[in-house]
């Protein structure tokens, strides 16, 4: 539908919608993240859903322990190889649609502890992430921003289609391989169908 | 009580016991205790027990790992060389074999005083590894000692519960030590290096 | 405690189950495996590494000016206290001295560091309870305040890296000083309202009270420190004890408790926050002025004599310790962090068992873990 036409019939008191913009809009404003904290950008996690930043504001202040309930998993902290199995696990067992932030330089790439020999260098090498924020820790109002990224990701959707997200293509994975701790490390170092290995991006 | 004193107490008292001042050259002037592998525990009794020291805290326990040396050093000798006897400079080189070594840091709650530190030493890096535990004498040790064995690869004979802490059951390194490699192809600046065309 | 183990006929009812390390009240990835008889304890075992970043791997591979941020994420809540720790460990090391007005500051931020510590473990200690919300959102209100003020002398809200060995990295404002006294001065309010709230709560007292009792002797021999120590009635504070830096100048006591249970280490926290107000208030009043770092003191490429030294300060969580040998190079032999943390977990399973499950989450809560140090 034409923009201008909305507007124009809005000032008469006509709102017109879509199906699949309102369909969104209830959506967007009620992502359930994970209560799930990994590290210190858990904390900042914490603060945001506090008093003064008050992610309530965005529809997301209802916190779920289980991951059955949960739609948006923020990936607060350094992932640990140790660790690695469980974060899959609970992001597949998280029900479609989800979404993933990872927050901070650790869950990014591993940041200050990427030299670390426990410590995996982004989560992005076993699920898809959604949002990447950067900063360690980004701050309340970062957290912010990427999760009204989110909303903007979810309300430019479209539902039919071929650019339907991946929750509505029955032949997509929802579940992505869990990696095992072997006897120097994860086993695979990464899954190649989610990992977009910057290297080969770059060469094409 | 001085470590002097500490020291031939305990030679004196735990019989057999071997025990050595090891010297800190920096600021802080920690000198430390040696005690022969054999005695750690008695030893460790006696100086919890002491009425005079009192050292009811075991305030931190770890490891570190010393690896094999080698040592050069220069050593004239006199020979003959075309005829005359002349001296020469030949340097030697001696290996000193590593070992683990465990230290503790003592402190007592009830005098108030410390630290006094003891250090144990294991026979070698490889597979003479046995320590004695200190945990039935301080239970502060048993999370400490485990996590020794997981990173450093000491055995504590006497621990109630001697398994990895930190790194998950099935993992076979022991990454704290000084020769520890990381698996490769874990990051992607390697992976640039070892697949040039990929 | 004192409940029999269960007969053989009881025993079919026995249940084992794997609590964390994703789960709300483990305070991060902290899991425990219980067997449970109904809802009994009967075992319990603690499974930490879900966060082992390789600190001292890392640190023993850096220079030690270089260690300063990564000690900052190691109790994530206290980055201040943590910083003095290494710091103090490098200063014997080197045999660094640190300037008066830096001494100052260090209390200074320490002290604030504690006070919102310590309001936030009780606020998820209540929790952990039940009482969702709203002293959590009490606390955090106040630990906002901290937050500002450790932004504005920092620079940065959690992960300040303020502390060099030889003093500090930049010198508090004349502005910051009284802007630092008015939210102390406010803080006793604060202090009155949750009082008020919870401290006479019968709730949370017939939660807490005989709850996870440790016993004077096991807590000593297990070295446990902090509130938890000093809540079974050990007087054993090491700002008292070592009078490490400027603490020997202030007039302050060191709340003990008498049983040992949830309710006193509840108290010690709440009892601290206010001796922490009254150092805050002398330090806040005597600072003197002068330099804030050590001119001799050299932090890029130091390199201490060949040696080793060992430094603890009292962190709000305990006794937080720090080992560094040094060869001569320009990185630490060894670098190890003696962290209160894991070693308060301890005795974990000996307060848990016995009692309930529901209680295990509350006593959890009353030692007061943070990840970051128990894994490193
Ligand atoms: S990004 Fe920084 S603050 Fe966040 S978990 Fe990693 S180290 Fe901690």
């Amino acid at each position: 539908m034409d923009q201008d036409l909305k507007t124009e019939l809005s000032k008469h008191g006509i709102f017109a919608t879509t199906f699949e913009e309102l369909y969104n809009w209830g959506r967007k404003n009620s992502v359930w993240p994970l209560t799930f904290g990994l590290a210190c950008c858990a904390i900042e996690m914490i603060a945001t859903t506090m008093a003064r930043y008050d992610l309530a504001r965005f529809g997301a202040e209802v916190f779920r322990a289980s991951p059955r309930q949960a739609d948006l998993m923020i990936v607060s902290g350094t992932v640990t190889k140790k660790m690695a199995p469980q974060v899959v696990r609970l992001y597949n067992q998280m029900p479609e649609p989800k979404y993933v932030i990872s927050m901070g330089a650790c869950a990014i790439s591993g940041g200050p502890f990427r030299d670390g020999y426990n410590v995996l260098k982004g989560i992005d090498r076993y699920i898809p992430v959604d949002v990447h924020i950067p900063g360690c820790p980004p701050r309340p109002e970062a957290l912010i921003h990427a999760f009204m990224a989110l909303q903007d990701k979810i309300s430019a959707q479209h539902l039919t289609g071929e650019s339907r997200p991946r929750h509505l293509k029955r032949d997509l994975p929802s579940e992505f391989q869990v990696p095992e701790l072997g006897e120097h490390g994860l086993e695979p170092q990464q899954n190649d169908e989610v990992f977009r290995n910057p290297l080969k991006v770059l060469q094409g | 009580m001085t470590l002097e004193e500490i020291r031939s107490r305990l030679e004196a008292f735990v019989p057999g016991c071997h025990a050595e001042i090891v010297v800190n050259g920096s600021p802080s002037a920690q000198n430390s205790l040696l005690i022969d592998r054999q005695h750690g525990l008695q030893a460790a009794m006696y100086l919890r027990d002491h009425p005079e020291l009192q050292l009811d805290f075991c305030s931190n326990v770890t490891a570190v790992d010393w690896p094999d040396r080698e040592k050069a050093e220069k050593i004239k000798t006199k020979r003959i060389v075309d005829g005359v006897e002349k001296e020469v400079e030949e340097t030697k080189k001696t290996t000193i074999p590593g070992y683990l070594e465990v230290v503790y840091h003592l402190f007592s709650i009830a005098k108030k005083e410390g630290p006094v530190v003891l250090r144990m030493h294991t026979a070698n890096r490889t597979d003479e590894v046995t320590l004695q535990s200190l945990t039935p004498v301080w239970r502060s040790a048993e999370f400490q000692e485990r996590e020794a064995f997981d990173l450093f690869g000491i055995v504590f004979e006497g621990h109630p519960d001697l398994r990895r802490i930190l790194m998950w059951e099935g993992f076979t390194d022991h990454p704290m030590r000084k020769d520890y490699v990381p698996p490769p192809d874990d990051d992607l600046e390697i992976l640039a290096v070892s697949e040039p065309g990929a | 405690m004192t409940q029999a183990l269960p007969s053989e006929a009881e025993q079919d009812q026995v249940m084992e189950i794997s609590m964390g390390p994703q789960h709300p009240s483990t305070h991060g990835v902290f899991r425990m495996d219980i067997r449970l008889d109904g809802e009994r304890v009967l075992r319990l075992k603690p499974v930490i590494g879900y966060l082992h970043r390789n600190h001292e791997k890392i640190a023993e591979a850096a220079s030690y000016l270089a260690a300063i941020p990564y000690t900052d994420r190691l109790d994530y809540l206290c980055s201040m206290t943590n910083n003095w720790g290494y710091a103090l460990a490098v200063e014997k090391l080197a045999g660094l001295t640190v300037p008066e007005r830096a001494e100052y500051i260090r209390v200074i931020v320490s002290e604030l560091t504690r006070l919102q510590n310590h309001a936030s473990v009780v606020g998820f200690l209540l929790q952990d309870m039940g009482a969702s919300g709203t002293p959590l959102m009490y606390a955090f209100r106040e630990r906002e305040k901290v937050m500002d003020l450790f932004e504005s002398l920092s620079g940065a809200r959690m992960m300040c890296n303020y502390m060099r060995f030889g003093g500090v990295r930049v010198d508090c404002s004349a502005e910051w000083l009284s802007q630092a006294a008015k939210v102390v001065a406010g803080f006793n309010g604060f202090l009155d309202e949750f009082e008020r709230l919870l401290t006479g709560n019968e709730i949370l007292m017939a939660r807490t009270q005989g709850v996870g009792v440790l016993p004077r002797e096991l807590a000593i021999n297990a070295g446990v420190t902090g509130p938890g120590l000093r809540a079974s009635g050990v007087n054993y504070d090491l700002r008292k004890v070592d009078s490490y830096g400027v603490y020997g100048r202030f007039e302050f006591r060191v709340p003990l408790g008498e049983h040992g249970d949830v309710y006193d280490r509840y108290m010690m926290r709440v009892l601290e926050m206010r001796e922490s107000l009254r150092i805050l208030e002398q330090a806040l009043r005597d600072i003197p002025s002068g330099p804030f770092m050590d001119p001799k003191a050299r932090l890029r490429g130091l390199r201490p004599k060949v040696g080793e030294a060992y430094a603890r300060i009292e962190s709000p969580k305990g006794e937080l310790g720090f080992y560094l040998i040094s060869d001569g190079s320009p990185n630490p032999y060894r670098y190890r962090v003696r962290p209160p943390s894991l070693i308060n977990l301890t005795v974990l399973e000996d307060m848990c068992l016995g009692q309930s499950i529901a209680d295990v989450v509350v006593i959890l809560g009353s030692i007061d873990i943070v990840l970051g140090e128990v894994d490193r």
